[in-house]
């Protein structure tokens, strides 16, 4: 029988599922956990052989060295800043990219459009010393000094990310019916009305996406600020935390892991704060009209 | 006073003509509805007036202003999109107050308004949904709603009802042309359904391949075809159209359709028709309902002919017959109590008072 035969298949295919989704659980949330169970142990019992999957001696000593460390509270402000001043700076940019690129047909879009995936598809370890290059160049030409500055990362950090969000703003800005702008147009709004009266809310979940993206690239990347910041009081948590807790080749894990850990909690808060959001608008957007 | 004028309108698309220089007045308070096939350039004539397109060449004129230059939100026109195009994160009120609200109309005004509309179209419980909890005929009707409420010059129409099933959309139909004679706003209907320009129009423009084939009052297009187009495109089921030859024998003029068949032109009719006798390439038309059953003494003009049927249809209050005629598939509407059957001979009466003669290299009706 035909219906049999697929419960059957069904089954099955729940049992694959869950398989695969229990290995990636495990294989992605061990090292969170992992980091958890270091950052609540003192140096002693992490270098002691026992157990390492439990704590026998539970400390908060690395949270409150970190709380009380004022590195630890630079780095943190460090990077709030950069991460809201680039998203900031990447949404701004990136809305009106993408609603010109899809919307406002103008000589040569089509290729600016492609134009900036490509850029997309550069990574930065092939840019950092060319970056070097311009530093010193603006330097010669004006004066101003850019290395070991936090604040280079705000100008830095958009060429990562305004490509990758126009991107995700152009598909989504594209999904929109045309007519909804011609209506719009007709119902008597400017360009710019249409783009925050009817464009931003419709295409929300595409802006949410794209702000994720923003934060988190530039909350994480660890590679530019290493090499443009050195300097204690300049650097972001990624930097900073490598840079301040290991000491030669002392290597102070339960801080770290407590560094690591903290500095991971804001992403997560953003994912958690907006995911429902998030999924909410995506299910909405699915159906039509 | 918003009366439409196009003059010598064209619209090319790369190179490519979509409108090949029409001329059109719409009067104030005008319903004209543009009806033709895919591509004969309706939408687009529409979106010109819109200001949706630009103007290749010609001139647009609302309310004796010509708007080529001006921008859609400066025309004073309200569209109503096929697919509706709600604004889907507004309720139905903000999607209706939009233009409004825009306009910075004062709200006890926008209230007062939306109000108003949302009772002409009976939607006043519907006004704190969004659209994604509407029904395809309530879409229509806030996207009716939100034209309606800007109390706009001009209403532009783009096939607004093919979205809908075919009940509800007799239904819109009748519901539109309510609308219209409550509020009276000069109206342009783009639609591919010849019924639906039938029974809404105050006057039917014909489009075909970038022209307009005829203009007139829906009887008029119905009845005194201009071209064969339009006597092929308006009317359901379609009109028949046979090759035929006019023939003069003793100053009797003849229509043959083939070897065994040939009906006398009527005598109304001689006079009109003499100057085509012999020519080549002659079509006769005759609408479905003037071939019906023999029933009965007939009257002059009224030929009786003998037919082998292929199909019938009952329809309940007719039965639509088939049969080959000259090689084109023929139909026939007779009364149900005649009881023609599939495959057998059957003694019909082609109407001849009501014939069209077409020259098939010109296209014109004779």
């Amino acid at each position: 029988m035909k219906p049999k035969s697929l419960r059957r298949e069904r089954r099955w295919a729940l049992i694959w599922s869950y398989v695969f989704l229990v290995v990636f659980a495990v294989i992605f949330l061990t090292p969170p956990l992992y980091m958890l169970i270091t950052s609540l142990k003192t140096s002693a019992e992490i270098s002691a052989v026992t157990l390492p999957w439990w704590v026998f001696h539970p400390t908060l000593d690395n949270y409150y060295a970190l709380f009380t460390s004022e590195a630890f509270l630079t780095f943190f402000r460090n990077s709030v800043v950069v991460s809201l001043a680039v998203v900031a700076i990447t949404m701004l940019i990136s809305i009106f990219a993408a609603f010109s690129l899809s919307r406002m047909r103008f000589w040569g879009s089509a290729t600016l459009a492609t134009g900036v995936f490509l850029t997309y598809l550069i990574p930065e370890t092939l840019l950092f010393i060319p970056l070097f290059k311009i530093f010193a160049f603006v330097q010669e030409w004006t004066g101003i000094e850019l290395m070991n500055h936090w604040w280079v990362l705000i100008v830095i950090f958009p060429t990562l990310t305004v490509p990758f969000c126009t991107w995700i703003m152009i598909g989504y800005f594209a999904s929109i019916p045309k007519e909804l702008d011609e209506a719009a147009l007709i119902d008597g709004a400017s360009y710019f009305q249409v783009l925050t009266r009817v464009f931003l809310p419709v295409a929300l979940p595409g802006v949410i996406a794209a702000t994720i993206f923003a934060f988190t690239v530039s909350w994480a990347d660890f590679l530019y600020p290493m090499a443009f910041t050195t300097s204690v009081d300049q650097l972001v948590l990624p930097a900073g935390i490598v840079t301040t807790l290991i000491k030669g080749d002392v290597f102070n894990w339960g801080q770290i892991m407590t560094a690591a850990l903290l500095g991971a909690l804001p992403p997560l808060l953003i994912y958690a704060f907006l995911m429902d959001y998030y999924i909410a608008g995506l299910t909405a957007g699915a159906t039509k009209g | 006073m918003a009366q439409v004028n196009l003059r010598k309108v064209f619209k090319e698309y790369d190179e490519v003509p979509a409108v090949r220089g029409i001329d059109l007045d719409i009067a104030d308070k005008e319903f004209v509805v543009l009806v033709g096939p895919s591509g004969c350039g309706k939408t687009t004539t529409l979106r010109m007036i819109a200001g949706l397109e630009d103007i290749t060449d010609g001139e647009i004129a609302i309310g004796g202003d010509v708007v080529n230059d001006v921008p859609p939100k400066d025309r004073d026109i309200a569209m109503v999109f096929q697919n509706y195009a709600l604004y889907p994160h507004m309720t139905v009120h903000e999607n209706m107050s939009f233009g409004l609200r825009l306009k910075k109309v004062p709200k006890d005004e926008i209230q007062r308004r939306v109000n108003a509309v949302a009772g002409i179209l009976g939607i006043g419980e519907l006004l704190e949904r969004k659209p994604r909890q509407l029904s395809g005929g309530q879409r229509q009707r806030v996207a009716m709603g939100r034209a309606i409420v800007r109390n706009p010059k001009v209403f532009l129409f783009d096939e607004p009802l093919s979205n809908l099933d075919a009940k509800l959309r007799v239904h819109m139909r009748t519901e539109i042309k309510k609308v219209h004679q409550k509020v009276r706003t000069t109206t342009v209907y783009v639609t591919h359904d010849q019924v639906e320009a039938m029974t809404l129009a105050d006057r039917v423009v014909v489009m075909n391949a970038g022209l307009i084939e005829q203009v007139g009052r829906p009887n008029e297009l119905y009845h005194s075809p201009a071209t064969l187009f339009v006597a092929g495109f308006i009317g359901s089921p379609a009109m028949n159209i046979i090759g035929c030859a006019l023939e003069e024998t003793a100053g009797a003029l003849r229509l043959r359709l083939n070897g065994g068949l040939a009906f006398p032109i009527p005598e109304e009719r001689v006079a009109r028709y003499r100057p085509h006798a012999g020519k080549p390439n002659l079509l006769f038309g005759l609408r479905p309902e003037h071939v019906t059953d023999l029933r009965g003494p007939t009257a002059p003009g009224q030929c009786p002919f003998e037919v082998t049927l292929d199909v019938t249809e009952p329809m309940g209050m007719e039965t639509l017959v088939f049969f080959a005629l000259n090689g084109v598939d023929t139909c026939a509407r007779t009364n149900p109590l005649a009881n023609l059957q599939p495959g057998k001979r059957a003694q019909l009466l082609a109407d001849l008072r009501y014939m069209h003669l077409i020259d098939a290299d010109s296209g014109r009706v004779l």
